[in-house]
């Protein structure tokens, strides 16, 4: 009897999987949240210095941003892991992969936010500028909370296509959600239900955000 | 450390890799292709069509938007074969890929279908076309303009994606580089050629697309 | 024949139509003026069925609309109808918005759907603009357009929902003229419209219409003259002048 229970326990899927599958989901979270975080400021950087500088520079940081949005991104970090160590300082998977996902956000952002600044219109700042704003007043309080309504639906689509995406740096070796349950796959055999509890914590992180974000540009529309 | 960069190898290899880059062309329009068929259907039953029908239609398209693509490709690897159900790889990324376009098409679709005035319909109707005539002539031509920029993306996207098949064993692009750079160890150079390969691919599409809408859309 | 018979339509609580009777023949041109929200131009959606109704018949030919069996596709070719927002097919050239009905529906030969689509263009005065896309054109070339496009179903009714409401004034006339053509031609027309001169000038008999209820029908005379029968005809002719 003991050792029938003892076989269950080892083969199949358990509630501490379960366990191991929120800590994963929490590494996920973890990524994505520095990557988002970092590259989102990175972005809107990029984005202010594609709107606002002319030709040389805009040029060549369009075209390393534009590359990053054109190349799969497992092949960026595939390339970056194993960039690093050419260079003489090789990173764990972890840092390798959260630099690839700050830039990749950040090509993301950029795109967003320019386009968002784009949107404010120049006969806006025109009226702004002629009332006695500054350059700076300008950006604060117009061009910002305006540009903020355009960008933030397209924001959060980024953001949660970042934290889908980070299921990537797995191929580096770094046990987030997607990498768990592939272990656990191997251990349990039961392919199924553990995928189903993946796609379950994959979709309570995603789903909410998308609805709130969906339901606030709704109401901005009106 | 010195490393010298040896690219002659892959320069030897740069027809098979060229080959698998018309296999990832191959797998990609065709999920576009069936994406774009699901999405529409997947849109139209929304719209209209007793609750249960509505509800799968939505469950699709909300699993497909909010989880990742290599969970769906892994879900028609692993997950199916849990069943006893074991695709091919080619017919795994091709199924996961139609997955997740037709999921993130439909509600493309559905916003297209709403920026047409609902009077287009009627002044079709009052000619006397019939419902299916007044869709297929009349409101999809339109939605379909609406939606093409969002559909290049897509097929960008789609692309993109593919190179997950390297994960479940599926000789694409991607797939075909990591087998050449595990022989050789040359890793870097192989993804780097193989980097560059995706640009140029990306860049035709988005060209091909400026140059189809240019023929397409005269109006 | 066009016979409307006690017809009742709600939206909801609202009750849109409350009873009208009509019956326009062959030949004859009915303008239905009232204020907007009075009705009249649901009681055109509801003789062509584009509206469903609550109660009530209308037959066009001895054919019942509504009723279950009828093929409304086949009767609606019968009933052209030009709408208030011209609703041109945006992604079609004038001569394939005007062809495309004949060709689908009717199951004529491009050949053929394409001659028939050119004779109506140049009955309305289009004939330059065959091959242009409807974004090219003016509102009052559009609304011409539509006429065309509902004239190539070869209808024995047309029926105007405000035809000339939304456009600039400038462009009212041509429309207008457009329509003048037709009534003079014989075509058995209804016509929904705020342009009083028209009515005046085109209408076999003209049609009050008052939250609902057909407040008055008779000849031009009688409802623009001295003395319509209705105090609210009165009212609503004094108020708009």
């Amino acid at each position: 009897m003991e050792q029938s229970t003892a076989v269950v326990f080892f083969t199949g899927f358990q509630l501490r999987d379960i366990w191991y599958l929120a800590e994963a989901a929490g590494r996920t979270l973890l990524i994505s949240i520095i990557s988002i975080t970092v590259g989102s400021i990175l972005g809107c950087v990029f984005g202010w210095m594609l709107y606002s500088s002319k030709w040389l520079g805009a040029m060549t940081l369009g075209l390393v941003l534009d590359a990053f949005r054109s190349v799969p991104l497992i092949i960026q970090l595939i390339l970056f892991f194993n960039f690093f160590p050419i260079i003489g300082v090789p990173l764990d998977p972890f840092t390798a992969g959260t630099f690839v996902l700050t830039i990749y956000t950040a090509a993301l952002v950029a795109n967003v936010v320019r386009g968002g600044i784009e949107a404010v219109g120049i006969p806006m700042r025109r009226s702004s500028r002629s009332l006695g704003m500054s350059y700076w007043q300008d950006m604060r309080y117009v061009v910002w909370p305006i540009g903020l309504r355009a960008v933030f639906p397209a924001w959060v689509g980024v953001a949660l296509g970042v934290m889908k995406d980070s299921s990537l740096v797995s191929v580096l070796g770094y046990v987030e959600l997607l990498r768990a349950s592939q272990i656990l796959i191997t251990r349990t055999q039961e392919p199924f239900i553990v995928l189903a509890v993946a796609g379950a914590f994959y979709f309570a992180l995603s789903y909410p955000l998308s609805k709130f974000s969906a339901r606030l540009e709704g109401k901005w529309q009106s | 450390m010195e490393y010298t960069f040896q690219w002659r190898p892959v320069m030897r290899q740069l027809p098979d890799l060229l080959e698998a880059g018309f296999m990832t062309l191959q797998v990609s329009i065709l999920a576009m292709i069936l994406g774009t068929v699901i999405g529409l259907a997947l849109a139209l039953v929304r719209m209209n069509a007793p609750w249960q029908v509505r509800w799968l239609a939505t469950t699709w398209i909300e699993v497909a938007r909010n989880t990742p693509a290599l969970f769906q490709l892994f879900f028609f690897g692993f997950g199916l074969g849990a069943f006893g159900i074991n695709l091919s790889p080619f017919v795994i990324v091709l199924s996961g890929l139609t997955f997740n376009t037709a999921g993130y098409l439909a509600e493309n679709f559905r916003g297209g279908f709403q920026a047409i005035p609902d009077t287009q319909l009627k002044a079709a109707r009052s000619l006397g076309m019939s419902a299916s005539q007044s869709y297929i002539r009349i409101i999809i031509p339109q939605v379909f303009r609406i939606i093409y920029h969002p559909m290049t993306n897509q097929m960008v996207w789609v692309v993109l994606m593919s190179s997950l098949g390297m994960l479940v064993g599926f000789r694409e692009l991607t797939g075909e580089t990591q087998f050449f750079a595990s022989r050789t160890f040359r890793i870097f150079e192989y993804f780097m050629v193989t980097a560059i390969i995706y640009y140029f691919i990306v860049k035709i599409i988005l060209g091909l697309s400026k140059l189809i809408a240019w023929r397409l859309f005269r109006y | 024949m066009i016979e409307v018979k006690n017809i009742h339509k709600n939206f909801g609580d609202l009750h849109v139509l409350k009873g009208i009777d009509l019956t326009v023949k062959k030949g004859e041109v009915v303008c239905v003026i009232g204020a907007s929200g009075s009705g009249k131009s649901t009681l055109l959606y509801c003789i062509n069925g584009l509206e469903k109704i609550q109660k009530g018949e209308v037959f066009v030919n001895g054919v019942s609309v509504h009723a279950k069996g009828t093929d409304i596709n086949k009767l609606r070719q019968n009933l052209g109808m030009v709408f208030q927002q011209w609703n041109s097919f945006p992604h079609l050239t004038a001569l394939e918005n005007v062809a495309l009905s004949p060709r689908i529906v009717k199951k004529m030969s491009k050949k053929e759907a394409n001659e028939t689509a050119k004779k109506q263009l140049i009955h309305v005065g289009l004939e330059d603009k065959l091959n242009v896309y409807p974004s090219a054109l003016s509102g009052g070339q559009q609304q011409r357009l539509a006429i065309a496009r509902a004239l190539a179903m070869d209808p024995e009714y047309m029926l105007f929902d405000e035809a000339t409401s939304a456009l600039d004034p400038e462009l009212v006339g041509e429309v207008l003229d457009t329509m003048r053509l037709l009534a003079k031609e014989g075509m058995t027309m209804i016509c929904v419209t705020h342009e009083m001169s028209f009515a005046r000038d085109v209408s076999d008999r003209v049609a009050y219409f008052h939250e609902g209820v057909m407040e008055e029908i008779g000849p031009p005379e009688q409802i623009f003259g001295k003395n319509p029968k209705s105090e609210n005809t009165k009212k609503f002719l004094t108020n708009i002048r």
